[in-house]
């Protein structure tokens, strides 16, 4: 691990005694959802992590519990590291705390998560689908959700497929 | 396929302010079929006569699922998907994929793929800083810039073409390695292009950067605070033009870039002005790198020689057992990858473009995420148009040069 990470996930391990591993050279560090902004805030406003480089998720099916993992990829540009949080998260309804308070990014990212693995973020300001279409059924990214395919229309069955297409409703 | 429902008014009422449910406001759609979008998004304005009050923008007008669609591809075939992410950084898409599939299964790149890649990818960050220059012009009704800026972009695509035979949708940078070696004829026409290109810059700048009414669209439009910008994930040249010294290529080198000497610029206004300066910068400096690496460019193979992952050459298929298995097993099952995740990021045209690469022990994906800066940049949007004019958010919308292919995904 970098020397200069080493502080950093001590602090995070007598606050929210967290665990970690390390995988290629980055540390990834496991913690329980209701600490996550509590950890952001900490990790922003402490040890100057500025941007939340990216937010989203794998889904670990047929493994149930934990079925997620929401990934938080943490960059530091005045100290110039990377921190990855991982938030696991049990099959059935799954829910995270909004990080939108501590970065704004997170308001579109975790649209993102609501919309492509149904994992709700709790106080969101504006919880709508981001990428999808108002009324999808489903959450593409989900591991159960089919890779789907399209029919092919030719000219001797074009309106019989047009029939059951399914068009976005006037 | 999953059925669409009838969506309700009543859950979009939060997005607009109250004057405008009284219509003391009004509600305006720009796009998703408008010139100035660069593509298909869709802005909602809410307007006070000329001003905007609130933009709402709408994506996934160009949604493919290509994450998706890479987790049923092997590690070699989903690379072709992701030229088509950003379909302005091809080889930049290429790079990033390959560089996380090689951190994965950690394969090693010979010095001379390296390099090419260095050339191409500064080749890719001028051929789209071009094509944001010459739509940026057309936005600000300087026709001229558009054609101008094409034509030296037709350059760069018959660079492309020479050595991987597509213009755009190359996949020319492989795991380990690049395609084949580049044609002897690669050296002397990136040569000619970069002895062309500084004077083709000047004669842009000479239309452009003094122009009164250009400066008069553009200054103080726009304004981004460094803070904002980095609560919103704002990274590349608009991060830089808001006075925040931030370069992947400098801060966490890879493909060997401390062996080159170049400068980041950054500018601190914020406005508009100062994203088309930065990227005009940039565009130099790309240049400047380009030239040591041709110069410096070594001998030697261009794939790594590690079998279990790079296909063997054509070459050895009619003579080697060995390596028509291993190119039968490479192309129909793929190779294993470990169970665990890694994050690779570049810094593109638009800034920090990161892929995360999950395997699951086997020869696909369990998920590659794609960090897209295109996504963040556009989401502060409604930061900076508020209170601007509509002509001023079409200048704003260009200046932060996004690619719907980029943003969707």
């Amino acid at each position: 691990m970098d020397k200069k990470l080493e502080p950093i996930v001590q602090a995070l391990q007598e606050n929210f005694g967290i665990t970690s591993e390390e995988f290629r050279g980055e540390v990834h560090v496991f913690i329980k959802a209701e600490d996550i902004v509590a950890a952001l805030t900490l990790l922003r406003d402490k040890y100057d992590f500025e941007l939340l480089s990216a937010l989203t998720a794998i889904d670990y099916l047929p493994q149930l519990s934990p079925r997620f993992h929401v990934i938080y990829q943490l960059t530091s540009l005045a100290r110039n590291l990377s921190l990855q949080l991982r938030v696991p998260l049990d099959d059935g309804h799954p829910h995270i705390p909004t990080a939108t308070g501590v970065y704004e990014v997170a308001n579109w990212r975790e649209r993102e998560l609501l919309d492509m693995f149904g994992i709700v973020p709790d106080g969101h300001p504006d919880p709508r689908r981001i990428l999808m279409p108002e009324g999808t059924e489903g959450h593409p990214l989900r591991k159960d959700f089919p890779l789907g395919y399209e029919e092919p229309q030719f000219t001797f069955n074009f309106d019989e497929i047009d029939l059951r297409k399914p068009y976005a409703k006037e | 396929m999953a059925q669409l429902e009838e969506v309700s008014v009543e859950q979009f009422k939060h997005l607009v302010s109250e004057r405008a449910l009284t219509g003391e406001t009004m509600l305006l759609n720009m796009g998703p079929q408008h010139p100035s979008t660069h593509g298909v998004l869709r802005l909602l304005l809410e307007l006070d006569g000329e001003v905007v009050i609130n933009a709402i923008p709408d994506i996934g007008y160009l949604h493919t699922g290509i994450e998706k669609n890479i987790e049923a591809k092997t590690y070699l075939k989903a690379e072709v998907m992701t030229d088509r992410l950003d379909y302005m950084n091809n080889m930049g898409n290429n790079l990033v994929y390959c560089m996380a599939v090689e951190k994965l299964v950690e394969l090693d790149v010979p010095e001379r793929a390296l390099t090419i890649r260095v050339i191409l990818a500064e080749l890719e960050r001028v051929n789209s800083h071009l094509v944001w220059i010459g739509t940026f012009g057309l936005d600000l009704a300087a026709m001229s810039m558009f054609l101008y800026a094409f034509r030296e972009r037709e350059r760069i695509l018959d660079i492309k073409e020479l050595i991987s035979g597509q213009r755009m949708m190359t996949t020319f940078i492989r795991p380990g390695g690049i395609w084949r070696d580049v044609p002897v004829e690669f050296e002397s026409a990136v040569r000619d292009f970069i002895r062309m290109m500084p004077k083709r810059i000047d004669e842009y700048e000479a239309l452009l950067t003094k122009n009164p009414l250009f400066l008069d669209r553009l200054l103080g439009i726009g304004k981004l605070d460094p803070a904002v910008a980095l609560q919103h994930g704002v990274t590349g040249p608009m991060l830089r033009a808001s006075g925040v010294n931030w370069d992947l290529r400098k801060a966490r080198p890879y493909l060997g870039y401390e062996q080159y000497d170049f400068n980041v610029p950054v500018r601190t206004e914020g406005d508009t002005y100062a994203r088309y300066i930065v990227r005009v910068e940039e565009m130099r400096e790309s240049l400047k790198i380009i030239e040591q690496a041709l110069n410096k460019l070594p001998l030697g193979p261009v794939n790594s020689n590690n079998r279990k992952f790079v296909p063997p050459p054509r070459s050895e298929l009619g003579v080697s057992m060995e390596a028509l298995i291993h190119h039968f097993k490479l192309w129909t099952e793929g190779f294993p990858a470990p169970n665990a995740d890694i994050y690779q990021a570049v810094e593109s045209p638009r800034g920090e473009l990161g892929v995360l690469l999950a395997g699951d022990g086997g020869p696909k994906p369990r998920r590659c995420h794609w960090r897209t800066p295109s996504f963040d940049n556009l989401s502060v949007l409604p930061k900076i148009v508020k209170g601007h004019l509509v002509a001023d958010l079409v200048a704003i919308l260009a200046s932060v040069d996004i690619v719907l292919g980029d943003i969707d995904r």
